[in-house]
């Protein structure tokens, strides 16, 4: 591992604490507002200062790492294993399946602009927290399942798969306890770099409205609330703080992301 | 030659199956509106006769599809064909007319709405480009020919950190910057030359961040080439090495790349118009559509949107394979 990818596991362990401690590390209510005290500057009552209806940033970035984390991981773990299946079907059978796959299917997902189909399937269906989510698990699944096909297109060919076809294995098991687990290694890079993905696009739907309502504290909706000019001129840490917490969330992933690939490709190493 | 034919008629019908899928994801999407379309757009106040005559006038009383699988009176579902006398029809016909219906909101025409705000879209793409390449390729340059060194991790760093910097953070940042702060650039709108210099940097940032680093390791690369140490070695200064011989070569794979990016601009724009008020296809998308539930402006700007994005990317590939014979063999 190298130095930054280092960096980054801290920076998300921290993440993680704070999001699965959030009412304990919160010193303040995320919804109660106060407008005598809006726009205070950071202090030792309001670590981050308030917005323009008087809330606690701090402990509103705290509650809006919940949001992020949750959805990452959702998305993540789903798009992951549909895509892993997905993918498995397609390098496994080849021939006419994989044709219509990766031929047809993986394409039409490659050439659509991601964030625009995550962006159109909300405006339909509308907005909200679960919604957003399988919206993104419809742009995510594809990036593994073209992943794992090339994985399985090579390990399949081994001599272990041979043998275990020779003694009369089924696909079932060829596939799933031969083939995969040998196959699912750089899974994890695009799993590191899904969650910075994962983070970032729930952030950019909340902030053109079509993700978390609010007044749930999701990162993007902060930014949304905090960048009219008046809240601009009096309250630039508004826009800041959850600023800069979507930034080290999703380079954090990305350090890792790259410090996984590094490891797992010597070649790339000495670069 | 013939191999060359066959891939490009493959990637043809490629491109034919891709819009048709788009275009027909896009028709379809209306029937995820949950409820009645009609309601949501005329309000739980209008009468039924207002419903009745919006529904007509937008093809919305007419069945989805080529088939379904509508109710009876004791809730029962049943298959049912319509033959031709459907929607997804309707559609099709219309578009190879160059029509994409009207506003749900104020009757225009959707084409009209996208070919008035299409040039602003595609003004802010080119200029947001031409400043990550000048951004890109002096940085790129110094750290691929410093490479290991402070300035290059630093530089890597840097490009890093840009990368991980969504454009709804970089954009508010710089209106607190130069609008709010120094007063030197407007805040929003598209009415003076300088209006753009804020949203293209916002949008290129990313850009910039990501050909930097394409720019350093094709500089690397061809550092290492018998012919850089020819020039060397014929006395060239390491100046007109670089730069008259590294980078004309490096350029290359990024010169392509950029077509692949202009496309990813193209749909990164949304976000960025609607921070800067920029009266582009996103913000029309954005603001026009979403916003007012305008079903058919939103269907026409993602028909349009990613055409571009899709027609973008192909053309890229094809110019790809064109230039560099060796990807035409894999």
């Amino acid at each position: 591992m190298n130095r930054l990818s280092v960096i980054g596991l801290v920076i998300v362990v921290v993440f993680v604490g704070v999001a699965i401690l959030a009412p304990w590390v919160a010193t303040h209510d995320v919804g109660t507002t106060n407008i005598a005290a809006r726009y205070i500057g950071p202090s030792a009552a309001h670590w981050f200062g308030t917005d323009s209806t008087g809330r606690d940033i701090f402990s509103r970035v705290v509650f809006g790492a919940r949001i992020s984390l949750e959805v990452g991981i959702i998305v993540v773990t789903v798009s992951a294993l549909v895509g892993t299946m997905i993918g498995a079907v397609a390098g496994y059978y080849s021939g006419w399946v994989d044709r219509i796959l990766s031929g047809y299917l993986f394409n039409v997902f490659l050439a659509f602009p991601g964030l625009l189909l995550a962006i159109a399937l909300v405006a339909f269906l509308g907005a909200g927290l679960n919604k957003l989510i399988f919206a993104l698990c419809i742009i995510g699944w594809v990036g593994y399942a073209r992943l794992i096909r090339a994985q399985v297109l090579k390990v399949r060919e081994y001599d272990f798969v041979q043998a275990a076809r020779a003694l009369g294995a089924g696909d079932f098991r060829i596939l799933f306890v031969h083939i995969l687990p040998n196959a699912i290694q750089p899974l994890i890079v695009q799993a590191s770099l899904g969650m910075a993905g994962a983070v970032l696009s729930e952030a950019a739907l909340s902030f053109l409205g079509l993700g978390v309502p609010p007044p749930a504290p999701s990162w993007g909706v902060m930014i949304e609330e905090a960048r009219d000019l008046s809240t601009l001129q009096a309250a630039p840490h508004a826009l800041i703080f959850p600023g800069l917490a979507i930034a080290l969330t999703v380079l954090a992933f990305n350090f890792i992301g790259d410090g996984l690939r590094e490891y797992l490709d010597p070649r790339q190493r000495r670069r | 030659m013939k191999h060359k034919l066959f891939g490009l008629l493959r990637r043809a019908g490629l491109l034919v199956l891709v819009v048709w899928t788009v275009v027909s994801l896009v028709t379809i999407l209306i029937e995820l509106v949950p409820g009645d379309p009609a309601i949501a757009v005329l309000g739980e106040q209008a009468t039924p006769e207002q419903l009745a005559q919006f529904r007509t006038k937008h093809g919305l009383d007419r069945p989805a599809f080529f088939f379904g699988f509508p109710a009876d009176e004791n809730g029962q579902r049943h298959f049912r064909w319509y033959g031709l006398s459907n929607r997804y029809d309707d559609y099709w016909v219309a578009i190879l007319h160059g029509d994409l219906g009207t506003s749900f909101r104020t009757d225009r025409p959707v084409v009209d709405l996208i070919v008035e705000r299409y040039p602003a879209t595609i003004e802010l793409a080119i200029v947001a480009m031409l400043i990550a390449i000048s951004i890109a390729i002096p940085l790129g340059v110094v750290a691929g020919k410093n490479r290991g060194t402070l300035t290059d991790n630093a530089l890597s760093v840097v490009a890093l950190v840009g990368i991980s910097l969504p454009s709804f953070v970089i954009g508010p940042v710089l209106v607190y910057l130069f609008a709010v702060k120094l007063g030197w650039l407007a805040p929003s709108g598209r009415f003076d030359w300088s209006d753009i210099i804020l949203p293209a940097f916002t949008l290129g940032a990313a850009l910039s961040a990501i050909l930097t680093r394409m720019v350093r390791s094709s500089v690397i690369e061809e550092l290492s080439e018998g012919y850089v140490r020819t020039a060397r070695a014929k006395g060239l200064s390491e100046r007109k090495v670089v730069y008259k011989h590294v980078l004309k070569n490096g350029l290359i794979p990024v010169v392509t790349i950029l077509g692949l990016q202009l496309g990813v601009l193209l749909a990164g724009a949304i976000i960025t118009e609607k921070i800067f008020g920029w009266p582009g296809l996103g913000l029309l998308l954005v603001e026009d559509g979403i916003g007012k539930r305008d079903y058919s402006v939103v269907q026409g700007c993602v028909l349009a949107i990613s055409t571009t994005y899709i027609l973008a990317n192909t053309l890229t590939d094809v110019v790809y394979r064109w230039l560099d014979p060796r990807i035409r063999v894999s």
